[in-house]
């Protein structure tokens, strides 16, 4: 029972921690039609200035200004690449931001070099703030998910609430006449992409102490940003969110019981072979759900779209 | 015979090449490993250590033979068996007798077929293997050969050492094992289980399971499961973002025990654990940095961090390789009979400078030597790594660690 109280807190850290990453690519996905295979190198890229900017500034600043950087890093790529490229189609804008990840990684090796970073939580931060049941709850973590609800509750009100989000929200449903009225669409969406990728900057900035900051983390992020949006259903920030919560608690839940399939096989009847090596599902029969706990959400994914092809808050079709 | 032959005619030639000590050839040492892509750093570093070595004791001693220098020739493999095979022929093709590799068994698999097939048919061009790194079982066991030397100690040796370390410790009563989802993670977990079993067979393996490699993203969970086991310690073989992503997480997530690992420090590890692994990581190595053991190894480290200020000697074994390859040179008096090199090198009894005696088994060409654990820590390092204030504390040591394990190996000499 404790157990599980701990792994809802954990899950929901992860959640939060995809949710800022899926919100910006959601938004910047539903708008452009483009999939911006980069979104998770921006993510690197604020962990990496957050790093440089601590070393003498501290981490409050580095929360404060890289996500800014990196913002503006990102509205500069869609104002002198995508834009110049969208005029010849969906292919060469998907190559472009495919080629973007392959050099911002590039860039990032050549500065920082391939180790580790030595990026840690602000030491005002490096203290257990309660445990339950012999599991220290860091108070880093709690921190990462006060940072994250709040820029959740801002993005909502900003899209909801004000002139700007309405503009937004018309823009990415019909741009076309948005632009008729007098808007300006493509500022529109260089704002977007810049608040997007801001948004993967913050991901990363507090992400890099806990996940490590190197150049391998934004491939490893990189795929599952892509089910999350897709599993929530394009366009819509509450369906990033749900599908964001839903894929941190199934990955740390799956992580943490050592359930066995031979279990499950027997309690479907099943006869458990004598001798494993000679067995026709030998594999299947020594599996246990942690080792295939990191594919369970592409599974779910493939389930949304067979059943719900628009996702599960999305309104149109992938 | 045929041996006194040989080395009669090894006599020879090196008398010729004394006499013509002026235009001596440099003797070519190829290090074949990885200077591009994911594990460019390591063979960067290894090289560095290399160059610096050959340097070191070697060259400005006035060289072997009365003059002849080493030197370090590298190739790039990227990591990959099939690259190695190709760099391997075209260094035996410029003239190279010494080849030095050590990322990934795979590639020292590769490399070792091809060198006794090559060495069978071209007598005239044999060269040497000296593995400074591999440490999969197989290559001192079922796929030894003659040309092939290991300097580092191997992947059972290393664990025998840390469950005597283990065995030692009075209050471990419960041990988690956990490892990456691949050959030498269940490798690490079966050689733990089988040791721990036989050392202390009260102590209870509490769990021991694998994770996918390189693509856990958040190890909480894992390190949850480890707390509520209650384990008094861990035991790992992970390496890179796998190491410190476990690592982290177990610590900050509220283990206070022993942290057992193979590579956990150097390269950016060490500065990324900082505060957080002092007091719980301890990693099983050869060659002790801190204390430094002797002042010839205090004044080597010196020498080389005034060279490479950002390089960590983090392989001291990489000495040992080209310090014994020199004396075994000299021994046999030839640079180019690799086979009278091989016979020196074989039974050799060295003194290295990392304060160890090291023994180059002739049944199996393993090096025995001392293995330390030692413990991540900022107190009395003098050494430390990635320019951070922490590095490794030699705990306990293993004298001679496997000086007796049991080899496989049916060496066929030539």
């Amino acid at each position: 029972m404790d157990l599980i109280l701990v792994n809802l807190i954990d899950g929901l850290v992860t959640g939060l921690l995809l949710f800022m990453l899926s919100a910006g690519l959601t938004l910047i996905f539903s708008m452009m039609g483009v999939l911006n295979f980069a979104h998770a190198s921006f993510y690197m890229l604020g962990a990496y200035f957050a790093y440089q900017i601590s070393l003498g500034l501290g981490f409050w600043m580095g929360l404060l200004v890289a996500p800014i950087i990196v913002g503006v890093i990102g509205a500069g790529v869609e104002r002198y690449g995508l834009r110049r490229v969208h005029q010849y189609g969906h292919v060469p804008e998907l190559i472009f931001t495919f080629g973007l990840a392959l050099l911002i990684e590039e860039i990032v090796q050549f500065f920082w070099g391939k180790n580790q970073m030595p990026y840690s939580p602000p030491e005002a931060l490096q203290f257990t703030l309660f445990s339950i049941a012999g599991n220290a709850i860091p108070a880093y973590k709690i921190f990462m998910i006060f940072v994250s609800m709040g820029i959740f509750i801002a993005l909502l009100y900003v899209l909801t609430r004000t002139r700007v989000g309405m503009v937004i929200q018309a823009a990415l449903s019909y741009p076309k006449t948005v632009e008729a009225l007098g808007h300006n669409v493509p500022l529109v969406f260089m704002g977007v992409f810049g608040v997007g990728t801001a948004l993967a900057g913050v991901a990363g900035v507090i992400a890099g102490p806990v996940l490590g900051t190197f150049p391998g983390m934004a491939f490893l992020l990189g795929s599952i940003v892509f089910v999350t949006i897709v599993i929530g259903g394009l366009g819509s920030l509450w369906g990033a969110l749900v599908a964001s919560l839903l894929i941190g608690w199934l990955t740390t839940f799956a992580a943490s019981y050592n359930v066995e399939f031979a279990d499950i096989l027997m309690a479907l009847g099943l006869q458990k072979p004598e001798d494993m090596d000679t067995a026709l599902l030998r594999d299947l029969w020594s599996l246990t759900l942690p080792q295939i706990g990191p594919i369970l959400p592409y599974l779910l994914m493939v389930l949304i779209l067979v059943f719900r092809p628009y996702g599960l808050f999305g309104k149109r079709d992938v | 015979m045929k041996k006194k032959t040989i080395l009669g005619m090894g006599t020879a030639l090196a008398l010729t090449l004394g006499a013509s000590a002026g235009f001596a050839e440099n003797i070519k040492i190829a290090f074949i490993d990885p200077l591009s892509g994911p594990f460019a750093s390591t063979g960067t570093n290894g090289l560095h250590q290399y160059e610096f070595a050959a340097q070191a004791l070697v060259n400005d001693k006035g060289g072997v033979l009365g003059g002849d220098m080493f030197e370090i020739v590298p190739f790039d493999n990227k990591i990959s068996p099939k690259e190695s095979l190709i760099q391997l022929q075209v260094a035996i093709d410029q003239g190279v007798r010494y080849v030095v590799q050590g990322n990934s068994s795979g590639v020292a698999h590769a490399i070792t077929d091809a060198v006794a097939k090559h060495n069978r048919r071209n007598p005239d061009s044999r060269v040497l293997f000296l593995n400074y790194a591999a440490v999969d079982t197989a290559l001192t066991n079922e796929k030894c050969n003659f040309w092939h030397f290991r300097f580092d100690a191997n992947a059972d040796i290393k664990m025998d050492a840390l469950t005597d370390v283990i065995a030692a410790n009075e209050n471990i009563k419960k041990v988690y094992v956990i490892g990456q989802d691949y050959s030498f993670g269940k490798t690490v977990a079966e050689a733990a289980e089988k040791n721990l079993a036989e050392k202390r067979p009260d102590i209870e393996i509490v769990g021991n399971e694998l994770h996918p490699i390189g693509k856990v993203k958040d190890f909480t969970p894992y390190a949850r499961k480890i707390v509520a086991s209650e384990a008094d310690a861990v035991i790992t073989g992970n390496w890179g973002s796998d190491m410190l992503g476990l690592g982290k997480a177990v610590i900050e997530n509220g283990f206070s025990g022993p942290i057992y690992t193979y590579y956990a420090a150097g390269s950016g590890m060490t500065a990324a654990f900082g505060e957080t692994g002092k007091g719980s990581i301890r990693l099983i190595g050869e060659g002790q940095i801190n204390p430094p053991p002797s002042d010839e190894a205090t004044a080597y480290y010196e020498a080389f961090k005034a060279k490479y200020p950002d390089g960590n000697i983090d392989q001291p074994r990489i000495s040992n390789v080209i310090a014994m390859l020199a004396k075994a040179i000299e021994e046999a008096g030839t640079a180019t009979d690799v086979v009278a090199v091989a016979n020196a090198l074989e039974g050799m009894e060295f003194e290295s400078m990392w304060g160890t005696k090291i023994y180059m088994r002739p049944d199996d060409h393993q090096a025995i030597q001392n293995l330390h654990v030692g413990a991540h820590t900022d107190e009395n390092i003098t050494f430390p790594y990635d320019n951070s204030d922490y590095g490794l504390l030699s705990e306990s040591t293993v004298e001679m660690a496997g000086m007796d394990s049991a080899t496989t190996c049916d060496m066929k000499r030539p």
